[in-house]
């Protein structure tokens, strides 16, 4: 029988270019905050999980348990440290590996991180180390990218629903609103839709500020056995669902263009057992790294129907005093996207959103949050439901 | 795409020159490129694998213009990328060539030829396979 995980410690740094800031600085920063939140000591941690991409090719560094664990102090209490990749979703599944542990009873209280530090390397290095996520031998190898394959998802989007590129254009200008409130987003602004529509054209029919951009930054949260949680913190947010889901590595293997079926099947492992559906969702961080991704996000967990994702824009259904909130954080588009960071900070949010510690962007009332983190081009996601107690 | 030792790209060269695919000896699915076994008939198919070679004749899915691309491919932009899904029933990926990118449409019928990939200028290395042309409707 598997015991209750709750959350009882939080911490974010910054996203963005931080120039000044090494991959350990960054890893570092986060952890301390998130144990200082929690009121744990370091004496009690049984076990420290990190969440990243490609420390090989960004920085140069694989062994990056052991680094994160001799930086954050603990190698002479030599801790367990374990590294999960699963590449953006690299986050999200660390939380879920940690989870696991406390679940099972082996672990009582656990740190997990997410970092990238994707701005030390130059030219097209970034990109290049990004599109590894993708198949290499049979996309690309033959010139697609990154940005290219969500922009076959949106062509065919478009064609099969009539979505518009207008609509594409709403999540980013949604986002960089909601990112506008958040102190540690990259992109602190606003931006109009006529210049998200007229910015330069990346893979049609996304631009440019159709992307997530490339960023360095971390988080962490510590998890702690749920009966023991009140111990720490007067507001713990238990985790009442997770559920993770592979599918083909290229897109084109796929059953259907327009659907991720690992988000489906994520979703509704987490959905099962958490005993909810999608209308008990009160605020989700979803995987935007392209504006089509929002849109296919919220059809896939089940928040709209399949081929309304941008009517829902239209709608308003996912702002911040919508039916359903979406990426109140800013999302990957304006928050930023240091890609193994990006799942944990998403529990972050949503752990801000279900204390009532949101600030300007809290959501009225939220109980029940949900995150969806994704691994390149939806060939792994996880899902997790969380909710204050 | 990373560059690698030579075998890395001499071993896919069937594939990617004639589009040699498989076919499963117990439910008859063609793959591409060839796998092992069937996913879904999996050990019932374990030695059963025919050899298939595609025809290199679909239609476009859908498709994207790709303006930022990276250094190897940079010289060729804007160039189109699809999803092509040949008439045997296995999906690729590839670029659309011989089209102004106005004309590259969903649906459109399409007949793949072997052209130059990319070049890497390091070890000058050239890299062959499959792009895809619009067929010629009558
Ligand atoms: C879209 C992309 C190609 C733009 O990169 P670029 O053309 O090299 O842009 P630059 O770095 O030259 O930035 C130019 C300006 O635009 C801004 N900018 C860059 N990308 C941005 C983005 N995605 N959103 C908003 N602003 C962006 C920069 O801050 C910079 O502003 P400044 O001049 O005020 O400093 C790049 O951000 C990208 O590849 N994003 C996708 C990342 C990705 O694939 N992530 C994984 C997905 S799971
Ligand atoms: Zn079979």
């Amino acid at each position: 029988m598997m015991r209750d995980v709750a959350i009882i410690g939080i911490g974010v740094t910054k996203f963005g270019e931080l120039w000044d800031k090494s991959f350990r600085n960054l890893m570092a920063e986060a952890g301390s905050k998130a144990l200082f939140d929690s009121g744990i000591s370091g004496s009690e941690l049984d076990a420290l999980y990190v969440g990243s991409m490609s420390t090989g090719r960004f920085i140069g560094q694989e062994h990056i348990g052991a680094l994160v664990a001799d930086w954050s102090g603990f190698a002479h209490m030599h801790i367990p440290a374990i590294r999960v990749e699963s590449a953006c979703a690299s986050g999200g599944l660390a939380v879920r590996q940690g989870y696991f542990s406390v679940a099972s009873g082996m672990n009582d209280v656990v740190v997990v991180g997410g970092v990238e530090k994707m701005t030390d390397v130059v030219g097209d290095e970034a990109t290049d180390t990004l599109a590894t996520g993708l198949d290499q031998e049979w996309e690309a190898f033959f010139g697609a990218t990154f940005p290219g394959i969500y922009a076959m998802i949106a062509t065919r989007h478009m064609y099969d629903y009539g979505t518009t590129r207008e609509q594409l254009a709403k999540v980013a200008v949604k986002n960089h609103a909601n990112g506008a409130l958040n102190p540690y987003a990259q992109f602190k602004r606003a931006i109009p839709l006529e210049k998200v529509l007229n910015s330069p054209m990346t893979a049609y029919p996304l631009t440019m500020l159709d992307c997530s951009p490339v960023s360095d930054g971390a988080a962490a949260v510590v998890l702690c056995a749920a009966d023991k949680a009140k111990n720490y913190t007067d507001k713990p947010v238990k985790i009442i669902g997770t559920g993770q889901a592979s599918d083909t590595l290229a897109l084109h293997g796929r059953r259907e263009i327009c659907t991720f079926d690992s988000t489906v099947y994520a979703g509704k492992k987490a959905y099962e057992q958490a005993k909810l559906q999608p209308k008990d969702i009160d605020v989700a961080e979803v995987h935007d790294c392209f504006t089509i991704a929002e849109i296919l996000a919220i059809e896939d967990l089940g928040f709209v129907k399949k081929g309304e994702g941008g009517k829902a824009i239209d709608e308003k259904i996912t702002t911040l005093d919508g039916k359903t909130p979406v990426n109140t954080s800013g999302g990957l588009k304006a928050k930023g996207h240091p890609v193994g960071a990006t799942g944990v900070a998403q529990i972050a949010e949503i752990v801000m959103q279900l204390r009532g510690d949101a600030g300007e962007r809290q959501v009225k009332d939220a109980k029940i949050g949900l995150t969806h983190n994704v691994g390149a081009v939806g060939a792994s996601c996880v899902v997790h439901i969380l909710e204050a107690i | 795409m990373a560059d690698g030792a030579v075998p890395r790209f001499w071993r896919e060269i069937p594939q990617r020159y004639n589009l040699i695919g498989n076919q499963c000896g117990s439910c008859s699915k063609i793959y591409f490129p060839p796998r092992e076994s069937c996913p879904y008939c999996r050990r019932k198919s374990m030695g059963k694998m025919k050899v298939l070679k595609l025809k290199g004749q679909g239609e476009v899915l859908t498709y994207s213009i790709i303006y930022n691309a990276p250094e190897h491919f940079e010289r060729q932009t804007p160039y189109p990328i699809a999803i092509i899904k040949l008439d045997e029933g296995p999906k690729v990926t590839a670029q659309i060539v011989d089209c102004k990118l106005d004309d590259v449409k969903i649906g459109m019928r399409v007949q793949s030829t072997f052209r130059k990939i990319h070049e890497d200028g390091y070890i000058g290395a050239i890299y062959y396979g499959y792009k895809f042309k619009p067929i010629e409707v009558k």
